[in-house]
């Protein structure tokens, strides 16, 4: 199993650099009625950060646990992925505390008379015997926090998904492929507290970290020559520049009045749909990524200078740099209810929360140097350091 | 903030798009409140019968609380507000309160409520619950469907309503599913969508209300429904193409 996109040094500093740039877009995104995320990719297309977060994950934990299941086996692996599982847990269980101090604040200090409906949002405190068990067990989930327990449910299941990548990899991506599609179509999806499904549907979501596996496991090697393709590549841009046009509808008023796009096509692409992964979102991810591949080579030079630097170091601790920035995206609004939301506020906080999150990637890395866990002092380490941030 | 953006640019692309609201304070920008979605069923009425029955249908951001509560809530404004700016109309708002429904809860009693008061229009306010309580999107566009097949069955117009903007709890309750459905299924339906979201996030960036504001403000609750009040009526004049007096010389 030899994957061409990874070096000798077997480090694709591309992964993490987009996976950095994701957490980042990812954490301005989490910033309600923010100036900056006007520049994210959400804006501008059907797909947005989290696609890349799910495929450079899906991508990196292949090429983690792919090395570890062959060297040592599928227990030893799996053991490994569990645990990672573990700590993901443990870390959105964290952040779901930070929410409840949020909103137990909210709960005390906010009095307007014309938000009395809103305030609804605070019923579950009520009940906190049913909610914090439902918490517990990824049932109960606020706004906001879906993206970490998709990915435990995940890697829960990644053992065998693994196994079968590696033993039949076209087999594997095809079942996940049907699952996909049986999700469409018998509506299947994960049940959540007090209603409803999960928003990040496991069933379709799936598709995107198993593919992201599938290339880290020598798909990508196959794939690479039609992806570089001239026809791949003009196709990609047509379609990028398509999601542009569809998006300038929502935002440029008036716009849609001058493209006038026909009632039976509106029919068509709407509503797209974040929890199941629509086909137009699939799409776009992979139109980017097809893009992404044919024009920024893993020779990239920039790739080691030191303006991507702070991107490559938080998508190399992407777990850590995760939930800070959704702490971050938190405190942020905070300061924007309790001092100022006025631009150069939201500017200041989206710049500082960056420098920050930047900050702890370069501390978190300084700590496993010094304890010796760095992937500088040990290149050949099997475990997850080598993916950026484990998986 | 995206909608600021928007509305930058919809100032140098319609210059002309003059404030559609009535006061300065609250204006609303024309593409912000207007479409292109008929009220034909209002159009007739009050052509042939010089009278106008409307129901308001929603959940608790349709009322105030206190004894000057309901008359200053925007259904008692929209009423006032038609009044004046169609005298020879007669005009009839009345409110069905349904605090913590979700759509699909209203939807099942859309029928009753056209047998029961024979509304020309009924405006639909609904998502909040639906929002807070994460219902499945899907769910929740059926739940809509459902509830303006029935309206129009009954022989009513409808004006989907979404959303309060509320910047304090906006990392709490993801209200943007919620209202790219309901703008989804308005144009299915082709009836017009009251963008409740949209237009107070605009007020909030203009400065015409400070919506972060925590205290116990019945003011502030007051002067926004009255605009609030203004913006539906403005629009279902403009909506339903009536001969309406200009807002300038109906107002008070």
């Amino acid at each position: 199993m030899h994957s061409p996109v990874v070096t000798s040094t077997g480090r694709d500093l591309r992964l993490d650099l987009f996976r950095g740039l994701a957490l980042w877009l990812i954490f301005l995104d989490h910033i309600p009625s923010n100036v900056v995320s006007w520049i994210t990719i959400r804006n501008y297309g059907f797909s947005d950060a989290t696609e890349i977060f799910i495929f450079i994950s899906g991508y990196t934990a292949a090429f983690v646990y792919g090395r570890a299941m062959l060297e040592r086996g599928f227990v030893v692996a799996g053991a490994r992925i569990l645990k990672r599982a573990w700590q993901i847990y443990v870390a959105h269980i964290f952040l779901f505390a930070i929410y409840l101090a949020e909103i137990s604040y909210v709960a005390t200090s906010f009095e307007n008379p014309l938000y009395a409906e809103e305030m609804n949002i605070l019923d579950f405190l009520k009940q906190p015997d049913q909610t914090i068990v439902q918490a517990l067990l990824l049932k109960f989930k606020p706004a906001n926090m879906d993206v970490l327990p998709l990915y435990i449910v995940l890697l829960i299941v990644f053992p065998p998904v693994l196994w079968l990548l590696q033993r039949a990899p076209t087999a594997a991506l095809a079942a996940s492929a049907a699952m996909y599609v049986l999700a469409w179509w018998l509506n299947i999806n994960l049940a959540a507290y007090q209603e409803g499904v999960w928003y990040f549907n496991p069933f379709a979501w799936q598709l995107l970290f198993v593919f992201g596996a599938w290339c880290a496991l020598g798909g990508a090697e196959r794939l690479g020559p039609a992806l570089r393709s001239a026809f791949t590549t003009g196709l990609a841009l047509a379609y990028i520049a398509f999601a542009i046009v569809i998006a300038f509808t929502w935002y440029i008023p008036g716009f849609n009045r001058l493209i006038h796009l026909p009632v039976w096509f509106e029919d068509l692409i709407y509503p797209i749909d974040k929890t199941n992964l629509d086909v137009l979102r699939f799409a776009h991810f992979l139109a980017l990524a097809a893009v992404t591949v044919r024009f920024v080579p893993q020779t990239w030079p920039a790739l080691k200078s030191w303006v991507l630097y702070p991107a490559i170091i938080c998508g190399q601790h992407s777990l850590e740099i995760f939930c800070l920035g959704i702490f971050l995206a938190f405190a942020g609004h905070f300061a924007m209810v309790e001092v100022s939301a006025a631009i150069w506020m939201q500017i200041l906080i989206s710049a500082l929360g960056i420098i920050i999150m930047i900050g702890t990637a370069a501390l978190i890395m300084w700590y496993k140097t010094v304890e010796g866990r760095g992937p500088t002092t040990r290149p050949k380490a099997s475990n997850a350091d080598l993916a950026g941030g484990e998986a | 903030m995206r909608l600021m953006a928007a509305a930058a640019l919809a100032a140098l692309v319609f210059a002309d798009g003059a404030v559609a609201a009535e006061r300065p304070r609250c204006g609303v920008p024309d593409y912000l409140l207007f479409g292109e979605s008929p009220l034909n069923r209002v159009s007739k009425v009050v052509a042939t019968q010089k009278q106008l029955r409307i129901a308001v249908v929603g959940t608790g951001s349709s009322a105030l609380a206190g004894p000057d509560g309901p008359p200053s809530a925007y259904p008692a404004r929209l009423e006032a507000v038609l009044g004046q700016r169609l005298p020879p109309v007669e005009v009839k708002v009345v409110t069905l309160l349904r605090t913590r429904l979700t759509a699909e809860d209203l939807a099942k009693g859309m029928d009753k409520l056209v047998a029961d008061e024979k509304p020309n229009l009924v405006i639909w306010q609904t998502g909040t619950i639906d929002a807070i309580r994460r219902i499945d999107p899907d769910a929740f566009k059926g739940a809509l469907e459902d509830g303006v097949e029935r309206l129009n069955r009954g022989g009513a117009d409808v004006i989907l309503m979404n959303m309060q903007y509320s910047p304090r709890t906006e990392t709490m309750i993801s209200m943007t599913p919620y209202a790219d459905v309901m703008r989804v299924v308005a144009q299915h339906f082709d009836t017009p969508l009251f963008d409740r979201l949209g237009i107070m996030r605009h007020w909030s960036e203009t400065g015409a209300f400070d919506l972060y504001a925590a205290g116990r403000d019945n003011v502030l609750a007051h002067r926004v429904h009255d605009c609030i009040g203004r913006a539906i009526a403005a629009l279902v004049i403009n909506a339903g193409k009536l001969p309406a007096v200009p807002a300038a010389q109906a107002g008070r």
